[in-house]
C-alpha cells in the first residue's frame, strides 16, 4: 500500500488549516459593499399573515430594504420543491403543500420567515427586524403525529386532506398475513424514534453577489452538494440559468444531511442581492439553526414479528407514521420510504415483510435526511424487536440473531434490496469476543453486589449506502441520478489536481482521495490536490451524503485515473520505444517491465503538454474525466455491543464498554474511518440518551438552545473499542462499502437494549434520560 | 446585542457611583449569565459596570473559623485555593464541578449568588453553611439573602463584596447535572456545624429557588449517616419540572444527593 497509499493511516492534509484557524468558511468571506440580511420570523406555529408594516424599519439607520413574502411571490421565485415523488397505495401522488421561500399568507412553523431586512451591518439589520410589525391571526396547531392524524384535526394545507402526505406500502401483505396466521410466536413492539436537531458545528450561511453587468449571480453557501443547489435554484426557483449562477461551497463545518437541501435563506439572499444591487450575507445563529435546519427521525411505529417453533422469523409487519413537519423538504419523501422500509429485513432472513408508511404534516420545521436517514429508524426498530423477541422467547439474544442471519449472498430481501455480500456471523463473533460476552453474567453479578444494575445490549445493523444506482432510484421516483463525476488533471510539471463532485465537510476527502492517486502512481500525496465545492471549477457532480463519497466519488476518480494512465502509458511507451503493454507504473515512474528503462511522470506530463513528440494522432494534454454510476447500493453491516451500568438511585447510565465490529469493505484510511465511526457512535448514543427536539402542544419549540437540547459531550460517551471484519464489496472495483453513517445507525439500539437489560423492563423510549430510566425502574 | 456603554470600575465606590449616574445599569462580574442574555437581546442595560477587575473584590482569607471569599473571585481561583481546600473542601469540590473550565475561569461567587439562578450551585453552599453575604452597605445572612427565583435581598445598586463562611465540622455537596445545560438538575449541600447543628440546602429542585430541607436536617441531626435519610419522604409538590426532570424525579434526587453528600462529607 505504500506509506501514503490505500490502507495507510495518513494524517489529514486539511487539518493544518482547520486546527490553526485558517479554514475559510462562508462567514469568513467579505465582499465589497456587502449588506447583511436578518429575517423576520414567525413566533407562531400556525397563523395568517394579515399585514406587514415595514415603515418604521425602513426609516432606521443603515437599512437598505425590507422585503416580504408577497414580493418574492410577485417576482415569481419558485416554491421549494421535494425531489423524490412517492405514490400512495391508492395510486395517487404525494400531496405537496406550497412552500414559498418567505410566507406571503400563512406561516406553518415557528421560525418560518415572513420578511427580510437588508442593512449595512448585521446589528442594524437585527435592530430593524425588531421594528417590522407583523399582524398575525393565530390558527389552531398540530404539533405532532398523534395530533395530526386525529379526525377533525386542524389542516395545514388545502392540498393535503387529513394532513396526509402519502400512505405508502411495500412488500407482500398476503404472504405476511399468511405467515402470521401460522406463527408459533408473535412479538409486538411500539417504538417512537425521537426527533433530532442536526447541529452541525457551523451554522448555515450564504452570501449572494449579483453582477448586473453580466446578469450573473455568485452564491457562497454551506452546501454538501453545490451543483445540486445550482440545478435546483436554476431549474425550479427561477433565480438564474445555470451558466449565470456560480455556487461555491468553501470549507463547510459539518452537515450530517442538514446541508443537502436548498433552504429559503439562500434563495432570498440571491433574490435580494439583485433587488438591492449589492452583495447580501446571511449567517444563521444557533437559535435559527434549531428553528430552521431540517430536523431528523420523528417516527411513531407499531411492529409485529412472527416466529416459527424453531425461533426462525417468518414474517414482519410494520406501520409507521412519519412526521414531515410543515412542508416537504428536498429529499424528505424518500427517507421514511425507500431509505427506511427497504432496510426492514435487517441482517435476517425474513420471508415475508409488509410495511405501511403514512407521512403527515405538522406545524413544525420540516424533517429530512439526518445522518443515516431512514436506516437508523429501520435498524433501531429491527434490533429492538430482536431483543424483545429474545426476552419473550427466552433465548440468548446473540443466538436468536445467529439463528436468523442471512448467510448466503447475494440475498434478495422482500423489500427491494439485494444484499451483495456480508458475513454477519463474523462481525457478531468479533464483537462478542471483544466484549467477553461469555463473561458478562459474572460481571453483572459483581455489579449487583455494588448496587449497580449492569446490562448488555446488541445491535446487528445493516445499511444501504453508496447512494445510488441512478436507474434504480429513477424507477423509484427520484428526480436526479446519483452517479458521481471526477476529472484528473496532470499538470505539465507532473503534479496532479483531482476535481471531484463529492464535497468534503469534515470527511477528509483531501487526504483519502489523494491516497488513491498515491497508491496508483507511487507519488507522495503532497503532489496531489483535491478541488471541490465550486461549480465554476468542477464539472457537474452530485455531492456528499449517504456514505457515498468513497464508494461512488472515489470510484469515479479511479475511472478517470485509469483513462489518464492509459494515455500516459502510450506516451511513455512512445518515449521509451517500448510496447505499451510492457509499461508499468512504479514510484512515480513509467517503467518498461523487466528492464531498467523508465521515464518519470513529470517527463511524461511535459511531453503531453509540449506535444513535440507524441504518438501519431494523439491529442496533446493529460487530463481525463469520468462519470461513475454504481450498479447497486453497498451494504455496510456490523455488530455493536454495549455494556453499561445504571445507577438505580438516579437512573443515570454509565458506559462500561462499547465495542464495534464493522464491515465497511476496503478501508482507504483506517484512522479517518475510526473518526467517522467515533462520530457516528456519539450521534447514535446522543439519540439514545440525550437528544430530543421537542415542540409543545402549541408548536412552540422547547429545545431551541443548548441549554435545553442535550448534545453529547466527551464525558457522556465511552472510549470505543473498534474492529473490522471485511468482505470486499463486489459492486465497485475498490471493494468499498462506506463508513459515514454506520455508527449513527447501529448505536442507539445497542444502548437501549443494554439499559432495558440492566433494569429488567423492556419498554423504554429514547432518549433514555436519567429521569425516564428512574421512572421506568420504579414504575409499578 | 443592543448598544450599551461599558465601564471598568477600579473600586467598589466608583462602581456604586457609576451605577447611580446611569439610567439602567447592570453590574458585570464574570458575565456568565449577563453576557449571553445580552447577546440574545433579552437584556438591554444602558451601562455595564465591570466589577471583575476591582482588586478589593479578589481573593480568599481564612481567619480562625471563618473563610471569607471576596465577591469577584473566580470559581477556578476558589477551586484551587489552599485555604478553601483546607477549611471547607466541599466548596472546592462544588467549584470543581461547576460548569466547565471556561465557566470556571470567568464565573464568580458574587455573580452566582447575585443572580440566584434556581439551578446554581453556590446558593446551596451559602444556605447550608449559614454564610453571611457582605455588601458595600451591610451584612445579610444567607437565610435572608435568597428570596426566590432570580431574586435576592440586594437593593438596587448594592454590590456584594464578599461571602463569609463559618468553617463547619463536616460538609459535602453532590449534584445530578442537567444533561443539556450542566447546571444542577438537583444538588444538595449538607453541613454539620462545629456546634452540632445540621443544615441541608437543595438547589435546582424548588420552584422558589434554593431551599432548606428540614426533614433531612432532622434525620441527620438524629443520625449523621446516609441511611438516616432512607425513611425521609420528600414531597414533589412545588418542585420544578421540565423536560429533563419531573418533580417526582427531583424529589428523589433531593434524597439521593443528600445521602451521597453525607457520604462525601464523611
Amino acid at each position: 500500500m505504500g506509506v501514503e497509499g490505500i490502507g495507510a493511516r495518513v494524517v489529514r492534509k486539511e487539518d493544518k488549516r482547520f486546527i490553526t484557524g485558517k479554514g475559510r468558511y462562508v462567514d469568513d468571506i467579505k465582499l465589497q459593499g456587502m449588506t447583511f440580511a436578518h429575517f423576520v420570523r414567525s413566533p407562531h406555529a400556525h397563523a395568517k399573515v394579515k399585514k406587514i408594516d415595514s415603515s418604521a424599519a425602513l426609516k432606521m439607520p443603515g437599512v437598505v430594504a425590507v422585503l416580504t413574502g408577497q414580493q418574492i411571490v410577485d417576482d415569481k421565485v419558485g416554491n421549494l420543491i421535494c425531489g423524490w415523488a412517492i405514490t400512495s397505495k391508492d395510486g395517487s401522488p404525494m400531496k405537496m403543500g406550497a412552500w414559498p421561500a418567505m410566507a406571503p399568507e400563512t406561516v406553518r412553523f415557528v421560525g418560518q420567515a415572513v420578511a427580510v431586512v437588508i442593512a449595512d451591518s448585521k446589528n442594524l439589520a437585527r435592530d430593524a427586524a425588531e421594528a417590522v410589525v407583523v399582524d398575525y391571526e393565530e390558527l389552531p396547531v398540530v404539533a405532532d403525529v398523534h395530533a395530526a392524524i386525529k379526525s377533525g384535526a386542524p389542516q395545514l394545507h388545502p392540498e393535503a386532506p387529513g394532513n396526509q402526505v402519502y400512505d405508502w406500502v411495500i412488500g407482500d401483505e398476503g404472504a405476511t398475513d399468511a405467515a402470521f396466521a401460522k406463527a408459533a410466536n408473535v412479538v409486538k413492539l411500539d417504538v417512537t424514534n425521537n426527533r433530532l436537531a442536526p447541529n452541525a458545528m457551523e451554522p448555515r450561511a450564504a452570501i449572494a453577489d449579483y453582477d448586473a453587468a453580466e446578469e450573473h449571480f455568485t452564491l457562497y453557501t454551506t452546501s454538501q452538494n453545490p451543483h445540486v443547489a445550482r440545478l435546483v435554484l436554476s431549474a425550479f426557483y427561477n433565480i438564474a440559468p445555470e451558466h449565470k449562477l456560480r455556487v461555491i461551497a468553501p470549507d463547510v463545518g459539518g452537515g450530517f444531511g442538514s446541508k443537502i437541501y436548498i433552504y429559503p435563506e439562500e434563495m432570498v439572499a440571491l433574490w435580494a442581492s439583485k433587488k438591492v444591487g449589492r452583495p447580501v450575507k446571511w449567517t444563521g445563529d444557533r437559535t435559527e439553526a434549531f428553528l430552521t435546519d431540517a430536523h431528523g427521525r420523528d417516527h411513531v411505529t407499531h411492529a409485529e414479528m412472527a416466529f416459527d417453533a424453531n425461533n426462525k422469523i417468518t414474517g414482519l409487519k410494520v406501520k409507521t407514521y412519519a412526521n414531515f413537519g410543515a412542508y416537504m423538504s428536498l429529499f424528505s419523501s424518500a427517507v421514511p420510504t425507500y431509505l427506511y422500509a427497504t432496510l426492514l429485513s435487517g441482517q435476517y432472513n425474513i420471508p415475508a415483510i409488509h410495511a405501511e408508511v403514512i407521512g403527515v404534516y405538522t406545524n413544525t420545521v420540516p424533517v429530512d435526511a439526518y445522518r443515516g436517514a431512514g436506516r437508523p429508524e429501520a435498524s433501531y426498530l429491527i434490533e429492538r424487536l430482536m431483543e424483545t423477541a429474545a426476552r419473550q422467547l427466552k433465548v440468548d439474544p446473540a443466538a436468536l440473531r445467529k439463528t436468523n442471519f442471512i448467510t448466503q449472498f447475494p440475498h434478495q430481501t422482500p423489500v427491494i434490496m439485494a444484499y451483495d455480500i456480508g458475513d454477519f456471523n463474523a462481525s457478531l463473533d468479533a464483537a462478542m469476543k471483544a466484549i467477553d460476552y461469555a463473561g458478562f453474567a459474572s460481571r453483572k453479578a459483581q455489579a449487583k453486589a455494588q448496587g449497580k444494575l449492569r446490562g448488555i445490549g446488541l445491535s446487528c445493523y445493516i445499511e444501504a449506502c453508496g447512494i445510488a444506482p441512478s436507474k434504480a432510484v429513477g424507477s423509484l421516483g427520484a428526480g436526479v441520478g446519483l452517479w458521481e463525476s471526477a476529472e484528473v488533471r496532470v499538470n505539465p510539471v507532473g503534479t496532479i489536481e483531482i476535481l471531484t463532485g463529492s464535497h468534503s465537510h469534515g470527511q477528509g476527502h483531501e487526504t483519502t482521495f489523494c491516497q488513491l492517486v498515491a497508491e496508483r502512481l507511487g507519488i507522495p500525496i503532497s503532489q496531489v490536490s483535491i478541488v471541490h465545492g465550486d461549480t465554476d471549477k468542477v464539472q457537474f457532480g452530485m455531492g456528499t451524503y449517504g456514505s457515498r463519497s468513497a464508494a461512488v466519488g472515489l470510484t469515479a476518480i479511479l475511472k478517470a485515473m485509469e483513462k489518464m494512465e492509459a494515455k500516459a502509458k502510450k506516451i511513455a511507451a512512445h518515449a521509451l520505444e517500448a510496447s505499451e503493454a510492457d509499461i508499468v507504473i512504479e514510484n512515480g515512474e513509467f517503467k518498461v517491465t523487466g528492464t531498467d528503462k523508465a521515464i518519470a511522470l513529470p517527463m511524461v506530463a511535459l511531453a503531453a503538454y509540449t506535444a513535440h513528440n507524441l504518438p501519431d494522432g494523439m491529442e496533446p494534454g493529460l487530463k481525463e474525466s469520468a462519470f461513475y454510476d454504481p450498479t447497486n447500493f453497498t451494504f455496510p453491516a456490523g455488530t455493536y455491543i454495549c455494556e453499561l451500568e445504571v445507577d438505580p438511585g438516579t437512573g443515570k447510565t454509565s458506559f462500561v464498554n462499547f465495542v464495534a465490529a464493522d464491515d465497511f469493505g476496503r478501508l482507504i484510511n483506517p484512522m479517518i474511518v475510526e473518526g467517522q465511526v467515533h462520530g457516528g457512535l456519539v450521534q447514535g448514543i446522543g439519540q439514545a440518551l440525550l437528544e430530543h427536539a421537542i415542540y409543545d402542544a402549541n408548536g412552540q419549540p422547547v429545545t431551541a438552545s443548548f441549554m435545553d437540547y442535550a448534545m453529547p459531550r466527551a464525558d457522556d460517551v465511552p472510549s470505543f473499542n473498534l474492529s473490522h471484519t471485511t468482505t470486499l464489496c463486489p459492486g465497485n472495483p475498490l471493494g468499498i462499502k462506506g463508513c459515514g453513517e454506520a455508527g449513527a445507525i447501529g448505536a442507539s439500539a445497542a444502548v437501549i437494549n443494554a439499559i432495558t437489560d440492566a433494569i429488567g423492563k423492556n419498554n423504554l423510549e429514547m432518549p433514555a434520560t436519567p429521569d425516564r430510566v428512574w421512572r421506568t425502574i420504579h414504575a409499578a | 446585542m443592543y448598544q450599551t456603554t461599558y465601564h471598568r470600575a477600579s473600586s467598589v465606590d466608583e462602581a456604586a457611583s457609576l451605577f447611580a449616574k446611569s439610567s439602567e445599569a447592570k453590574f458585570l462580574a464574570g458575565g456568565q449569565t449577563l453576557l449571553p442574555v445580552m447577546k440574545q437581546r433579552l437584556a438591554s442595560p444602558s451601562d455595564v459596570i465591570d466589577l471583575g477587575k476591582i482588586k478589593e473584590l479578589q481573593g480568599v482569607e481564612l481567619s480562625g473559623d471563618v473563610l471569607t471569599i471576596k465577591a469577584a473571585t473566580t470559581y477556578y481561583d476558589i477551586m484551587t485555593n489552599a485555604d478553601v481546600k483546607k477549611a471547607i473542601p466541599a466548596i472546592a469540590h462544588l467549584t470543581s464541578v461547576l460548569g466547565d473550565p471556561a465557566v470556571r475561569y470567568r464565573g464568580t461567587i458574587g455573580g452566582s449568588i447575585a443572580n440566584n439562578d434556581p439551578a446554581a450551585d453556590f446558593p446551596a453552599a451559602l444556605l447550608a453553611l449559614g454564610a453571611t453575604v457582605k455588601t458595600n452597605k451591610r451584612s445579610i445572612t444567607a437565610d435572608d439573602f435568597f428570596k426566590g427565583l432570580f431574586t435576592t435581598a440586594l437593593e438596587d445598586g448594592e454590590i456584594i463584596t464578599a461571602v463569609s463562611f463559618p468553617v463547619p465540622a463536616k460538609a459535602g455537596y453532590e449534584k445530578m447535572r442537567h444533561p443539556a445545560s450542566r447546571f444542577a438538575l438537583t444538588g444538595v449541600f449538607v453541613a454539620q456545624t462545629k456546634s452540632g447543628e445540621v443544615r441541608v440546602a437543595a438547589t435546582g429542585a424548588s420552584q422558589s429557588g434554593v431551599m432548606r430541607v428540614p426533614a433531612i436536617e432532622a434525620a441527620l441531626k438524629a443520625n449523621w449517616s446516609p441511611s438516616a435519610i432512607d425513611s425521609v419522604s420528600i414531597s414533589a409538590s412545588n418542585l420544578l419540572a421540565d423536560i429533563h426532570g419531573t418533580a417526582e424525579y427531583r424529589a428523589n434526587l433531593v434524597k439521593v444527593m443528600a445521602q451521597r453528600a453525607v457520604t462525601a462529607a464523611g
